[in-house]
């Protein structure tokens, strides 16, 4: 209890950051919307920061994130992207790319060129500010934050953030690339990115979230995403997190599946020293499939956290799941996947992988399947393994002339590559291969 | 070339090789017989550098270098090359991508440029064509999926590619037909010249007709028990291994 007093005292503060901008909130947001920061700030200090004692919070201490003393982050004018800032953008793309700095939508950082008829891609704050009506059914009405601290603080205190809308029907040609960075050179900042995507019926599209700051800096970043998708629509999300090394990054991703539709999200972890994604899928209607797949690669003394949640709650659906984690030096890895089948779900298909490679023998992995049944004719299965690298295909390289680094990182690399593989936008898998070739040297010219 | 002086290998405190003496020169084709479990595989490995494998006694040169000191990859690089009995599936690394990282290893130990993607591909063509192997197999996984025979062949493929100066064959012909057999010969044949030497382990004669060894040498419990030319193996193929368990007269094969 003393533990829990403590984290909730530590609330006070945020509760303080709402107090300073609660003025302008009153002042330009619909009253439903002040409404639910009313509702979210104080939801937030009732449950105050997770500990350890908490079932979901485990195998995660956010001690760091409560013990220090983040700076409410505003809106910071810069011109360009830091050029510490490696492999953000797509530049050989056609992508739309909207830049968020901080969690504030840079304009001039952004390029919204030649958007087709029937998509929207803009601020949220603007889309708030203009046409709040349209937003109302969706925004913080998919998910709920009542179990979720760090959604709650999203809630109350996200000023920016990225608003999608696309018409039924509409096929969108290219990617839409949002591209979240943070930048905190003299006070450790936490920002609050808010991204809500409307898929229209049978409209098609794909998101790509990316997260990444100037690699030395600490801030925090609590990010919520809510993706409600359509009758029939194909979406395909992905969230590529590139955080500094010393970055804390808490994400709330809801996913809100309509009949039929088909959605797959991809989720790459690779920085960040304290990471915790709750992913979370709601398959509210017949004939949905759902794919999440995973990539982590810990390392140094990362703490990389993904618990997923995939909820069938209608009959004929399918989900298949495959995260792979990466685990080196003395980080740690979580994942925790719950998949729920309820009663009237039948004729289910769920599948659920959990693959982990343990580099070092300091590294260490918590792989928890969670699967709860109460239909009975379902086909549900959940598979975990945790090794090493094979020794046999480690000294079969080595025959041929590879070294022992660029052996053991050829190997770690195909494992990679399996998730890697299933990315079918070029830019995006070129760009996650050249970042894992960087990290994974094998070649002779590397 | 090589040279092998009383060699004793534990593996997991169990004594496998009990004293071998083996002298290998450039241009020599040398065929290992044995029994199952006489410790064919285990010399294959000790030479390739497999840590598992422990020398308590003896010595192996490699072109005057203390084998010992060298790494598998040291050794791969000075030119020795092992094509394994059980060829290890790399899942998720494409035979071509795989042994183009091999090859540029190797180039650049031997302090050549490494080939670049048009250059690599026109030597794995030609030599595809040598072991007849399919072009599907390229693009797989290493080993992955491939059958018996595919997997045997790959190794040759794999040879002919990295071009070694000793190549060490570990029943490279077992549970192949003899299409597939001929093929393989053929492709350690190709390799074959005045600079280079071949050491092939086999439990059957059979191979030994496509490609035929200056020498022969019989090995039973870890040891070599009698040593010969070509007729040696016809010999083992009418007789069997029956009274070859423990040496007998060690002939000196021709040419020594
Ligand atoms: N890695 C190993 N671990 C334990 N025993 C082994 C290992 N490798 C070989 N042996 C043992 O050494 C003996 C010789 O095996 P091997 O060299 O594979 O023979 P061959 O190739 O002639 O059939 C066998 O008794 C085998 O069981
Ligand atoms: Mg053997």
């Amino acid at each position: 209890m003393i533990a829990l007093d403590k984290n909730r005292a530590k609330t006070e503060r945020y509760v303080a950051d709402y107090e300073k901008i609660e003025g302008e909130i009153a002042a330009h947001e619909p009253i439903w919307l002040h409404q639910i920061r009313k509702e979210a700030i104080s939801r937030f200090q009732e449950l105050g920061f997770p500990t350890i004692k908490e079932e979901e919070w485990r195998h995660t201490n956010v001690t760091p994130i409560v013990k220090r003393e983040f700076t409410l982050a505003g809106a910071a004018a810069i011109d360009s992207l830091p050029d510490t800032i490696h492999h953000v953008t797509f530049p050989d793309s056609d992508f739309t790319q909207l830049v968020f700095v901080n969690g504030f939508f840079s304009p001039r950082l952004s390029h919204l060129n030649s958007l087709q008829d029937g998509i929207r891609v803009e601020s949220l704050a603007q889309a708030i500010a203009c046409d709040a009506n349209a937003l109302e059914p969706y925004l913080s009405r998919l998910g709920s934050y009542e179990e979720h601290p760090f959604a709650a603080l999203n809630t109350a205190l996200f000023r920016d953030g990225a608003y999608v809308h696309i018409k039924k029907g509409v096929v969108a040609r290219t990617p839409i690339h949002l591209l979240f960075i943070s930048t905190s050179p003299k006070q450790a900042v936490v920002s609050y990115p808010r991204t809500l995507v409307v898929a229209g019926a049978e409209s098609q599209a794909t998101i790509i979230e990316s997260y990444a700051g100037v690699e030395g800096e600490v801030y925090f970043t609590n990010a919520v995403t809510e993706i409600a998708v359509g009758e029939n629509a194909v979406i395909e999300h992905y969230k590529l997190q590139r955080e500094s090394a010393q970055a804390f990054h808490i994400a709330n991703m809801l996913f809100y599946l309509d009949r039929s539709s088909n959605f797959a999200s991809h989720s790459i972890s690779l920085g960040g020293s304290l990471v915790r994604n709750n992913v979370n899928a709601a398959l509210n209607d017949e004939g949905i499939e759902c794919t999440l797949n995973g990539l982590v690669m810990a390392a140094g003394k990362q703490h990389i956290d993904n618990h997923t949640y995939i909820d069938h709650a209608r009959p004929h659906c399918a989900s298949h799941e495959l995260y792979k984690n990466i685990v080196d030096d003395h980080a740690t890895g979580v994942f925790k996947g719950k998949i729920l089948v309820r009663r009237d779900s039948q004729k289910t298909d769920a599948k659920q992988t959990n693959m982990t490679l343990l580099l070092s023998d300091e590294a260490s992995i918590d792989s928890m399947p969670q699967l709860e049944i109460y239909a009975d004719d379902v086909k549900c299965t959940h598979g975990a393994t945790t090794g090493r690298l094979d020794e046999n295909a480690l000294f079969y390289l080595r025959t041929r002339g590879i070294g022992k680094p660029a052996a053991k990182n050829l190997l770690t690399y195909a494992f990679a590559n399996e998730i890697i593989n299933r990315i079918r936008i070029d830019a995006v898998r070129e760009q996650l291969e050249q970042i894992l070739r960087e990290r994974l040297p094998f070649e002779q010219n590397d | 070339m090589l040279e092998i002086r009383n060699l004793h290998v534990n593996v997991d405190g169990k004594e496998i090789l009990r004293g071998i003496d083996l002298t290998i020169r450039a241009g020599e084709t040398h065929a290992i017989m044995g029994p199952n479990g006489s410790g064919k595989s285990t010399l294959a490995q000790v030479l390739a550098g497999h840590e598992a494998y422990e020398i308590t006694e003896g010595v192996i040169l490699y072109e005057g270098q203390n084998l010992a000191e060298l790494e598998p990859e040291e050794r791969a690089c000075a030119g020795m090359f092992l094509a394994f009995q059980y060829p290890v599936e790399i899942p998720g690394v494409s035979n071509t991508y795989f042994l183009k990282t091999a090859l540029n290893a190797i180039r650049k130990a031997r302090g050549e440029e490494p080939l670049d993607a048009v250059d690599f591909l026109a030597l794995v063509k030609e030599k595809m064509k040598l072991v007849h192997l399919d072009e599907k197999l390229l693009h797989r996984p290493v080993n992955e999926g491939f059958s018996g025979g595919e997997k045997k062949r790959n190794e040759i493929f794999h040879m002919a590619v990295l071009d070694p100066k000793l190549a060490i064959l570990d029943e490279t012909d077992s549970g192949l037909d003899v299409d597939a057999l001929r093929i393989v010969a053929e492709g350690v044949n190709a390799l074959r010249d005045e600079t280079r030497a071949v050491m092939v382990i086999t439990h059957y004669q059979r191979l030994l007709n496509y490609l035929v060894p200056d020498f022969v040498h019989i090995l039973a419990k870890g040891r070599i028990v009698k040593s010969g030319g070509r007729e040696l193996a016809l010999e083992v193929e009418e007789n069997g291994y029956v009274g070859l368990e423990e040496p007998t007269e060690v002939l000196q094969p021709v040419g020594y």
